[in-house]
């Protein structure tokens, strides 16, 4: 069984569908890329999984529970984790207090968890008392990373995690990336740097208009010269 | 009750409906057509009162006036002090958030009621200003006041003829797209700001307008008629409860919301007995607030609601917000 | 000359505590709900007149009677929340201004029905003003002082302490994010009005001690607190305690030029010249 399955979804946020019948699962261990062109639904598909979309028709299953209209904090609960592409961390709230937010629903003591977070953050520990606010970009996201994994989730949702990240931290990120899937959590990710996170992904999705394009390994994917014509830049 | 009575009360109760409605007409020019919050109605209304009072009664020591002119000087001058302090207001608020407006509104408002409580060189302070000339006052004898309900009646109709010709026209059309945040007008490079402000002080000069009827209605003006929460409030509810964006709905909840308020205070003066008239009075108001309530809650789109297209515009609107709050 | 102006000063500081501890549950409510809630001076009428209830009617000690009136001020406000501005929260935040205008007068209606229109105090006892270095200060006005610290001391170990404030004060910052992490976000509503009603309460009683009690107190006071709450930068609760004494002091200060009557005005000047200057208060960037 698959850890997240989600079954000729459709749906949008009220107008038109933006999502019109995708197919897409995520195996326990896996990460998964979803790419396509700007348009194409994939932040809209991930939001889905969220619970941030309306959706017409169609079913979400993770670990044998159905998903599908859940609200967000129930599926925090279950052990999915999203990091949005932008505002995504609070920025009049400390590094240290992001943290404790992404916690939040945890009754149990994460004390430990926190050491390993900042053992694979280490930038953050340094800045735990610095307003997230007034971080650079690339410490940003660490923080919004960091934040999710607060839960100790099994599914993690990552959309867009290097938009408007410079060449080092883009490569940083996806190491943080892999690192994070050697640990256990499953990564579900959107990704506007194609080849780089096609490279890393077991999986990847080709996603336009809102449907699916093709499904292979990231390698096949890679290597697929259709793929390479329209997203990798020939 | 004779029939003259009954005439002259008809005649009386139609001059304030007529009153009322060209307030509510101006605040279908700001709230229903681009959306502006304004809850400072009582303080343009009160300029264009006071204005046309000073200007048109005779001389007196006690404070400045006695300019003894002709009504109609009057009532312009009135409509152009309000509209040109909307400006003002406006320049300074409009391109900020909406609830700004409101505050600065309320501020303005709140000013005006002090100046006339306290300047008595200027307003002659809470004793009010009297003698206000009746219109065509020494003309010919009016016991019933007929001849002031047709000037309300044809300053009435004259502003509903005027925004209607405006409502249809290419400006109402941007006004109205302007209030739905229509990206589509800022995309076309239409200074929204000017739109706003134009309407904004195109419904104060509607207000001071209204004032000044007010007081050749009556003939004397004190600041306690203008008590800031009580006109602005009664505004709101007629436009709410007529159905906000149609002038004719505006029209209508004057009408209607007139006729609770002023028979309820018929009811309450006539069987309540003396020592509970002002408990009666707080019942009144209690009362419109939780009318208020009930129609925002039950019927947000008012009696009259302004047309099918806008509505389900709306609708989408709504429902599009409801999902940006994952709901 | 020298000595006038600290007397008023320390006056400024009265009224600023009265109207700080308005506008930071103003501003709390608008950084949670996104609406400036116009019915924020008539709870604090209310809740003066809760407390001349316990005072007066069951013969309290003012403190208790605040206790008292705290409890039946929050019990009031949420139960306005939950059973009008929650359902009207999907609609545009406008709407929510006018259902809070309508509130405001309710609120007023009922409290001139209740207790009259006169005006009225807690206590006919005189009080002695001190004297210390030549400086006149009442009993009540160094109580009030006090009072509003403790508030705000408390406020903000729970803002920056326990789980709910924090909750809070992430709502506040992003409440999309909020939402994700899991904070339930209706129960936030529901504190917020809880502590914003809280010192609302505490504010009007304070300023019934400071002066007397009118149906049209609060309503008189809306205007500066709204004044101290954009000076602050709305939704910042930290800036309407500067944006509070920023405007009691120049009120205060004020009346050595223009007339007393016009305080409300001075604090409306200052809120406009900050919109024209710096829209997003004393502590925000500039535009």
């Amino acid at each position: 069984m698959s850890l997240l399955s989600m079954t000729r979804l459709r749906g949008g946020y009220g107008g038109a569908d933006i999502l019109n019948g995708i197919d897409l699962r995520v195996e326990a261990g896996e990460i998964v890329v979803v790419v396509g062109p700007n348009g194409a639904g994939k932040s809209t598909a991930m939001k889905a999984v969220f619970g941030l979309v309306d959706i017409r028709e169609g079913r979400l299953v993770f670990d044998g529970v159905d998903i599908t209209r859940l609200r967000s904090d129930r599926l925090a609960r279950l052990g999915i984790s999203y990091v949005p592409q932008e505002s995504n961390v609070f920025a009049s709230m400390t590094v240290h207090e992001n943290l404790e937010m992404g916690a939040f629903i945890r009754r149990d003591d994460f004390s430990g968890q926190l050491a390993r977070v900042y053992d694979i953050f280490p930038p953050l520990k340094e800045k735990r008392a610095s307003r997230a606010g007034s971080l650079s970009g690339g410490q940003r996201q660490m923080v919004a990373i960091a934040r999710a994994l607060m839960l100790e989730p099994r599914l993690l949702l990552l959309d867009e995690p290097t938009a408007g990240l410079s060449p080092a931290f883009t490569e940083l990120i996806f190491e943080k990336i892999v690192e994070i899937n050697a640990g256990g959590t499953s990564i579900l990710m959107v990704e506007q740097n194609a080849k780089q996170a096609l490279g890393l992904a077991h999986r990847g999705y080709v996603l336009t208009l809102g449907a699916n394009r093709y499904e292979d390994t990231g390698a096949n994917l890679l290597a697929n010269r259709e793929v390479a014509e329209m997203f990798l830049g020939g | 009750m004779d029939l003259f009575e009954l005439f002259t009360f008809v005649v009386f109760f139609l001059s304030l409906v007529g009153i009322y409605g060209v307030l509510a007409l101006g605040l279908n020019v700001q709230w229903g057509l681009t959306g502006l919050f304004n809850i400072g109605i009582a303080g343009f209304f009160a300029i264009g009162a006071y204005t046309s009072a000073i200007l048109t009664t005779a001389d007196s020591p006690g404070y400045v006036g006695g300019f003894g002119l002709p009504m109609a000087v009057g009532l312009l001058v009135g409509i152009l002090l309000s509209g040109t302090i909307a400006l003002l207001i406006g320049l300074i608020t409009l391109n900020l958030r909406e609830d700004y407006l409101a505050i600065a509104t309320i501020g303005i408002a709140e000013i005006i009621r002090l100046v006339l409580k306290n300047e008595e060189w200027l307003t002659n302070g809470v004793r009010g200003i009297a003698g206000i000339p009746r219109p065509f006052a020494g003309w010919f004898d009016d016991p019933t006041g007929v001849t002031n309900l047709l000037v309300v009646a044809l300053a009435l109709v004259v502003v509903y003829a005027a925004l209607e010709r405006g409502r249809q026209s290419p400006w109402g059309r941007v006004m109205r797209a302007i209030r739905e945040r229509e990206i589509a007008v800022m995309a076309a490079g239409k200074n929204t700001v000017r739109f706003r402000l134009e309407s904004f002080v195109l419904g104060s000069a509607i207000m001071g307008l209204a004032g000044g009827l007010y007081a050749h209605f009556f003939g004397f003006v004190s600041p306690e008629a203008f008590d800031p929460m009580y006109t602005t409030f009664l505004i709101w509810v007629m436009l709410i409860a007529g159905g906000s964006g149609n002038n004719r709905g505006a029209l209508l909840g004057a009408l209607v919301i007139w006729t609770i308020w002023a028979g309820t205070e018929y009811l309450t003066n006539a069987f309540a007995p003396p020592e509970y008239l002002t408990r009666a009075a707080t019942v009144r108001m209690f009362l419109v607030g939780l009318l208020l309530e009930i129609i925002l809650l039950t019927r947000p789109q008012g009696l009259l609601p302004e047309s099918q297209f806008v509505t389900r515009r709306e609708e989408r609107r709504r429902r599009r917000s409801d999902i940006s709050d994952g709901k | 000359m020298v000595l006038e102006i600290i007397q008023l000063t320390v006056y400024g500081i009265v009224l600023g505590s009265i109207i700080s501890l308005g506008a930071i549950g103003l501003s709390l409510l608008y950084g949670i709900l996104r609406f400036a809630h116009f019915a924020h001076g008539d709870v604090m009428t209310v809740g003066a007149y809760l407390a001349l209830a316990g005072v007066t009617g069951l013969g309290l000690p003012i403190w208790a009677a605040s206790a008292l009136a705290v409890g039946g001020g929050v019990g009031l406000a949420v139960l306005i929340d939950q059973t009008l501005y929650r359902r009207l929260r999907r609609t545009a935040p406008v709407i929510l201004l006018i259902a809070s205008v309508g509130i405001a007068l309710i609120l007023r209606s009922l409290v001139q029905f209740v207790w009259g229109p006169d005006t009225q105090v807690y206590t006919q006892e005189l009080q002695m003003p001190v004297r210390l270095l030549g400086i006149r200060l009442k009993p009540t006005q160094l109580q009030i002082v006090a009072g509003a610290v403790i508030l705000v001391v408390i406020l903000h170990l729970f803002l920056t302490r326990t789980r709910t404030g924090k909750a809070m004060r992430a709502m506040a910052d992003n409440p999309e994010l909020a939402r994700i992490v899991g904070i339930d976000t209706e129960l936030v509503v529901v504190w917020t009005w809880v502590i914003g009603a809280a010192l609302a309460v505490a504010a009007g009683i304070f300023l019934g001690m400071d002066t007397r009690l009118q149906p049209t107190m609060g309503w008189h006071i809306l205007l500066p607190v709204f004044a101290a709450a954009i000076l602050g930068g709305i939704g910042k609760p930290y800036g309407a305690i500067v944006g509070g004494m920023v405007v009691g002091i120049a009120s205060e200060l004020s009346t050595m030029v223009f007339p007393p009557v016009y305080k409300p005005a001075v604090a409306f000047a200052l809120m406009v010249v900050m919109l024209l200057v710096r829209p997003t208060g004393l502590f925000g960037a500039p535009r």
